[in-house]
């Protein structure tokens, strides 16, 4: 490699070529502040926080947007850079609400740390603040104009990861605000509610829309039996929001928390993943027997849904009839387990755990109720908010005994796990369509091919000698070209395993802020991890989804499937 | 002296000679010898005679011209692109409007030289939209050229090709920094971002982009005909060639005049512009324009010299020169130049787009009669902030004619502080 020689406040370095003077200076543990900055976006510079002094620089320089050149002499905490540092926040501060107390980010805001750390009490200028409509109109994420530092990072997430563009900037100079085209509410503008805006949020300008009230309400309600399902990936998050390392795998002490929450039944999502994938994996065996329209789409991450129905309608008859796992759930918690414990579907709570915002709005799609009256799933927490039920209780999360999931829906195999990974999907669904079919034991469980972070990814597999070309795409701009693909005719797959957010669910809106591709990686191994730790790691042998059936369901696709656990979809183009 | 010792018409030569509709005029009139001359030399003796001629870039920042094409023909990627910057938004500058109508052909001339001698096949005039009649003279000029082989494919026989169009701005003052310009003719929001990488290297579509500003390349034709050397000898030992000069302000004979570099300024002003009107005195004279420094009277004898000016840490920017009798209100003149960038911003870097609404408070605590020291102090900070820590020349500089008053006219902030208060800040 090649390196550069340099000197960061006196001391002698070697840095690689290229690299920038923020990341430099990270090598020899100098943190230099920074909003905009965000390692997985392109440098946008413009919250100038991070500048530092470079000695022969008429100016002081962004330390984000400097490559380091040999022989420079970089100074990070010189009186002018404090004093800079220190007027740029006291101005961000004046066109700000500085509400912190009563803040959904307080204590997890940017803004508040470095004002903190760099010791800034109060503004030294007239606050301008012109106070906006917070917009509440989305049921997944909540934009509020008073908090926004225009920093751009949700701009970046929007355009160039998810590909859809409703953030950017409008007007000019001092009125320069964040928002959708022509100041439209967000759920008039062709929003996914991915969420991906607020998780990169660094202040409190995004985020999703709490509904942690309603679940207390629910909770301390004698006549309500709550019930609550958590999905793959909070397993695998949930110990950042309480110093863990990121990728601890902390099922157990998330069983324990919910518990310990007042929650009646604790049962897992997975569950419903190895139900998902029995449904979906015979609805793909049913359109490759009798020519159906292929290639077949998944349809459990709700802001792909969302995409498909609002972008590519055309396209729907290739998007599974399945339930997402969260309203497969929702569905037999209300339409089977009520009855089963001698309850009316009105008298069951259903609560969520997801890393996801847009699983809000799909729990409030009409369909998604069985008694035509009751939502399956009343109330959709994301990770963020469960940490903050757990704070509100004083649940010191890191001393939880590890504790099981309820019967009967606690069961699940290690395919129903790693849904929560980009690829997870795919690899479940060949694990049991690869057996269904061919009537052999797979010898090797691991579909390399379909892991990791890369955009779109192929593999085939031999059926008995049909080959099926499978597909994986993450995030919608690379889903975006998928169905390119298929309306050009080129997309000669079986069946693609789209999920909206990057990395997968993992990666999800509702994880825990601040999510990087190297935080991703992590959350990815653990489920691997989880995934390898089981005893039964295809869906089709998970015996409390066969019991299932033969006490209820009968088969799949069956009548009583196709009530419950399989939807329609509209076309819903903006 | 006379007007004819000061004024040195160069540039400025065909100016009301010539029809600038006519591509025949210019040709009568020694047009496009220049390039002739340029087709017959490669690239690298081009640059290098820009390079002995000593041209500094002349939109305000300087640079050495033939640095700047050396950079941009060595630099790689392909294909490469020219950019005329004929955005012209600095309030008290015209001169790049008269270069335009007056003598279109000799722009064209000059950009398409540079072209050849980085061997550039595509090119914009970036005309600010208020422009009309130089957009209008341009397009028109451009087709001529066309028509008669200086333009297009296999230029004069040389196997060289290069067109270039007009592209017009909407009139946002912050797309004359080149970057805002560039993005904006990819069709994106005109703001500002980082460098470097400059655009000689990462420009317009990422590619190597040359910019300059409309005057720099109307000196090309001139340096490529009498030589770097001869061209050299005009001017100072750090200061070459001819500026153009737009006088305004409180001033009996306002215009465009053309001189040699190393005049001063007072000479300019009672020379060229007669003086002020009524003989009243000179309160502050502001140079370059809006971002520009403003100076006492008594410095007005410092020369159009960047070595001179820089040691006292100024410099002629653009060419603006305006004259501010002693009838003005120096604050009200600061707050008209802090609005007139507020309203400019584009908003992207925090320092100036809330810098500058603060600033207006400040200086309104001033003209209210409220003000404080701490008010001073943290006025002081902020402005320095801006300068210091602003992503581009916008708001690095539009603090700069408060600043200078601050050194030179401090008393007209101190007289109108309001409180003994102090809290040290």
């Amino acid at each position: 490699m090649n390196m550069v020689n340099i000197k960061i406040n006196n001391r002698d370095i070697k840095v690689a070529k290229g690299t920038s003077i923020l990341n430099a200076a990270k090598e020899v543990g100098i943190t230099i502040p920074n909003l905009c900055y965000h390692p997985d976006q392109e440098v946008k510079a413009n919250c100038r926080v991070c500048v530092v002094e470079v000695e022969g620089a008429r100016t002081l320089q962004a330390s984000c947007a400097t490559e380091v050149k040999e022989g420079m002499v970089i100074r990070t905490n010189t009186q002018k850079v404090r004093q800079s540092r220190k007027v740029v926040i006291e101005l961000l501060l004046a066109n700000h609400d500085m509400d912190c107390i009563s803040c959904k980010k307080n204590n997890q805001c940017g803004l508040q740390e470095i004002a903190a750390n760099i010791g800034v009490r109060e503004s030294r200028f007239e606050n301008v603040l012109v106070k906006q409509e917070i917009d509440t109109s989305s049921p997944s994420i909540e934009r509020n104009p008073n908090k926004c530092i225009r920093c751009g990072r949700c701009i970046q997430m929007c355009n160039d990861v998810q590909g859809l563009a409703i953030l950017d900037y409008v007007g000019r100079g001092g009125s320069v605000d964040v928002k959708p085209a022509f100041g439209m509410y967000l759920n008039s503008a062709a929003c996914v509610a991915c969420g991906q805006c607020s998780v990169v949020c660094p202040v409190a300008a995004i985020t999703e829309k709490e509904d942690i009230e309603q679940v207390w309400e629910a909770i301390n309600n004698p006549n309500k039996t709550v019930v609550v399902q958590t999905a793959p990936a909070v397993r695998v998050s949930l110990g950042e929001e309480f110093g863990l390392e990121p990728g601890k795998i902390v099922t157990g002490k998330l069983v324990a928390s919910l518990r310990a929450l007042g929650f009646d039944k604790i049962f897992d999502t997975d569950f419903t993943a190895d139900l998902t994938i029995i449904e979906e994996g015979h609805e793909l065996l049913q359109r490759l027997k009798e020519g159906g329209t292929l290639p077949l789409l998944t349809s459990c991450s709700p802001g792909w849904v969302n995409f498909i129905e609002q972008y590519y309608p055309e396209l729907l008859p290739h998007l599974s009839s399945c339930k997402s796992p969260q309203q497969m759930f929702g569905a037999l918690a209300k339409g089977y387990y009520a009855e089963k414990i001698g309850k009316k579907p009105k008298d069951i709570y259903s609560v969520s755990i997801m890393p996801c915002t847009a699983k809000k709005f799909e729990a409030k799609r009409e369909e998604m109720s069985v008694d035509g009256e009751n939502l399956d799933v009343d109330v959709v927490l994301t990770t963020r908010e469960l940490a903050k039920m757990l704070r509100q209780a004083g649940i010191d999360f890191n001393k939880l005994p590890e504790e099981e999931y309820d019967a009967p829906f606690g069961l699940a195999s290690g395919a129903g796990v790693i849904f929560g990974a980009t690829g997870g999907v795919m690899e479940a669904a060949l694990r049991t369509v690869y057996e269904v079919v061919t009537g052999k034991t797979l010898e090797n469980l691991d579909f390399m091919a379909v892991r990791g972070l890369e955009g779109i990814k192929e593999a085939q597999v031999d059926l008995d000698g049909t080959i099926v070309k499978v597909a994986v795409a993450h995030s919608l701009s690379k889903a975006r070209q998928v169905m390119e693909l298929i309306k050009e005719g080129k997309a000669d797959y079986s069946f693609i395993e789209i999920m909206c957010c990057p990395g997968g669910c993992i990666g999800g809106g509702g994880q825990p802020f601040g999510g990087t591709d190297e935080l991703r990686i992590k959350r990815i191994n653990a489920i691997y991890e989880a995934d390898k730790g089981l005893p039964i790691r295809k869906s089709h042998e998970n015996p409390a989804v066969n019991k299932l059936y033969e006490d209820f369901l009968i088969k799949p696709l069956g009548e009583k499937s196709h009530h419950l656990l399989h939807t329609t979809y509209m076309n819903r183009k903006k | 002296m006379s007007n004819k010792e000061i004024t040195k018409n160069m540039l400025t030569a065909r100016f009301d000679v010539i029809n600038p509709d006519s591509i025949d005029e210019y040709i009568s009139h020694n047009g496009y010898t220049a390039l002739k001359k340029a087709m017959s030399k490669t690239g690298e003796e081009i640059i290098s005679e820009v390079k002995i001629a000593g041209l500094k870039g002349r939109g305000g920042a300087g640079f050495p011209t033939g640095l700047k094409m050396e950079a941009v023909s060595q630099a790689d990627g392909s294909p490469k692109y020219i950019i005329c910057n004929a955005d012209e938004g600095e309030p008290g500058n015209f001169k790049d409007r008269y270069l335009m109508e007056k003598d279109p052909h000799q722009l064209i001339e000059g950009i398409i030289i540079c072209a050849f001698a980085a061997n550039i096949n595509n090119g914009y005039i970036f005309i600010r939209g208020e422009y009309i009649n130089a957009i209008n003279i341009m397009e028109k000029a451009l087709e001529q050229a066309r028509v008669n082989g200086y333009l297009g494919d296999n230029i004069l026989d040389s196997g060289f090709n290069f067109d270039m169009e007009v592209y017009s701005g909407a009139g946002s003052y912050v797309c004359g920094e080149e970057f805002a310009l560039l993005v904006t003719i990819e069709g994106k929001q005109g703001r500002a971002t980082y460098k470097p990488p400059f655009p000689t290297t990462v420009g317009l579509y990422n590619k190597p982009t040359q910019i300059n500003n409309v005057e720099t390349f109307c000196n090309i034709p001139h340096i490529l005909n009498m030589g770097g050397k001869e061209f050299s000898k005009i001017g100072t030992d750090s200061s070459k060639g001819t500026k153009l000069v737009c006088l305004s302000g409180n001033i009996v004979n306002p215009g465009l005049y053309e001189v040699e570099l190393g005049v001063s300024i007072r000479d300019i002003i009672e020379k060229l512009g007669k003086g002020v009107p009524n003989k009243r005195a000179i309160k502050m004279v502001q140079l370059g324009g809006a971002s520009g420094p403003v100076i006492p009277e008594n410095m007005l004898d410092i020369k159009l010299d960047s070595k001179e000016m820089s040691k006292l840490n100024l410099n002629y920017g653009s060419g603006a020169i305006i004259v501010m009798d002693d009838r003005i209100d120096v604050l009200d003149i600061l707050k008209r130049i802090i609005e007139f960038f507020h309203h400019e911003s584009c908003g992207k870097c925090t320092p100036c787009r809330e810098g500058l609404t603060q600033m207006l408070i400040l200086l309104d605590r001033f003209t209210d009669g409220i003000a404080t020291n701490d008010d001073l102090a943290i006025l002081e900070i902020l402005m320095e902030t801006m300068n210091q820590s602003s992503i581009c020349g916008l708001g690095q500089a539009a603090p700069t004619a408060t600043q200078k008053v601050l050194e030179y006219f401090r008393e007209e902030f101190t007289n109108k502080i309001n409180s003994t208060d102090s809290i040290v800040v």
